[in-house]
């Protein structure tokens, strides 16, 4: 599977993901710059995690805004997989792929520490590596992961399984609505989640629950 | 030159955590009697020209397409 990450300054995960989909996938991602109109014919679209912008005027709201955001919703629309992760889902709520915003975190604080997650919907090209309910545990970094829908769009999104991801034995670490940590756009193709699974992919980051996310995506699910 | 003032506002029902802290820390420094305190965003805009309509026009346009996430926010356009 070809895949393709997305860079933008400010963005600092980018190495962490790049090296995961190399390791997991066997090949290198190609990279694509902010100012870019075109992205390589590819299977997978990632957007790493970061601070793009400094989180000047919301987090993700510049990124969004810039040119490759727009190749991004054109090879959406054509139905390529996309994955946001953390900052990377900012953006993606900021440009309108995916329904809901992330808020402050209820505490006020940047929370950097493991969570429990359960896997909410195993139903999709980005979960099936895992088995439906499953808990995994995985590291989150974020400051603005408080996740906020209008009650319509949590009931329509709760009612599609559109949460694919949701905290787990009360680890919610931003007071997000309904303990969710990831959703999935209506086509089954973007995903946006605040934990980085591109961080617990080999037994030097302490455990290998991220490996079946990509091992599921790059098509190398046992 | 026109000069507007943009203010953004969360919406109603629309937690707002930065608010409940400031609304505590109020009360720390003795203010009694503050309800609720929401905290919202303000830009000052220099637009050139001098067709007021034009100029609203552009900036509500800046307001949906950047200003505000209208999601989450609203936004009130002034033109001074």
């Amino acid at each position: 599977m070809k895949s393709a990450v997305v860079l933008l300054p400010g963005l600092n995960r980018d190495r962490d993901m790049i090296a995961a989909l190399t390791k997991i996938g066997g090949q290198a991602p190609a990279t694509v710059w902010q100012t870019d109109t075109e992205i390589p014919d590819v299977d997978l679209i990632v957007i790493p995690g970061g601070f793009s912008y400094g989180d000047y005027l919301r987090c993700g709201a510049i990124a969004a805004r810039m040119p490759v955001m727009r190749a991004v919703a054109e090879k959406a629309a054509k139905g390529v997989m996309v994955m946001g992760v953390c900052n990377g889902f900012q953006i993606l709520l900021e440009a309108g792929l995916l329904p809901g915003a992330l808020m402050r975190n209820a505490s006020l604080n940047f929370v950097c520490r493991e969570v429990k997650l359960e896997v909410a919907n195993a139903n999709t090209a980005f979960t099936r590596g895992y088995t439906p309910g499953q808990i995994i545990r995985c590291p989150v970094a974020h400051h603005d992961g408080n996740f906020f829908a209008d009650a319509e769009t949590l009931a329509r999104i709760e009612g599609e399984s559109q949460v694919v991801f949701r905290y787990a034995d009360g680890t919610n670490p931003n007071g997000s609505l309904n303990d969710i940590a990831g959703v999935i756009s209506d086509g089954g193709n973007v995903l946006g989640l605040m934990p980085h699974p591109e961080n617990l992919i080999e037994a030097a980051h302490g455990g290998t629950d991220g490996r079946a996310l990509f091992e599921g995506l790059l098509g190398k699910a046992a | 030159m026109i000069k507007a003032r943009v203010t953004v506002t969360l919406k109603n029902g629309v937690l707002d955590p930065q608010g409940k802290a400031i609304e505590g820390a109020l009360s720390a420094l003795d203010f009694s009697g503050v309800g609720s305190v929401r905290q919202g965003k303000v830009f000052d805009i220099e637009v050139e020209g001098s067709d007021r309509e034009a100029a609203e026009a552009d900036i509500k346009a800046m307001c949906e397409k950047l200003l505000a996430n209208t999601v989450i926010e609203n936004y009130q356009v002034e033109i001074g």
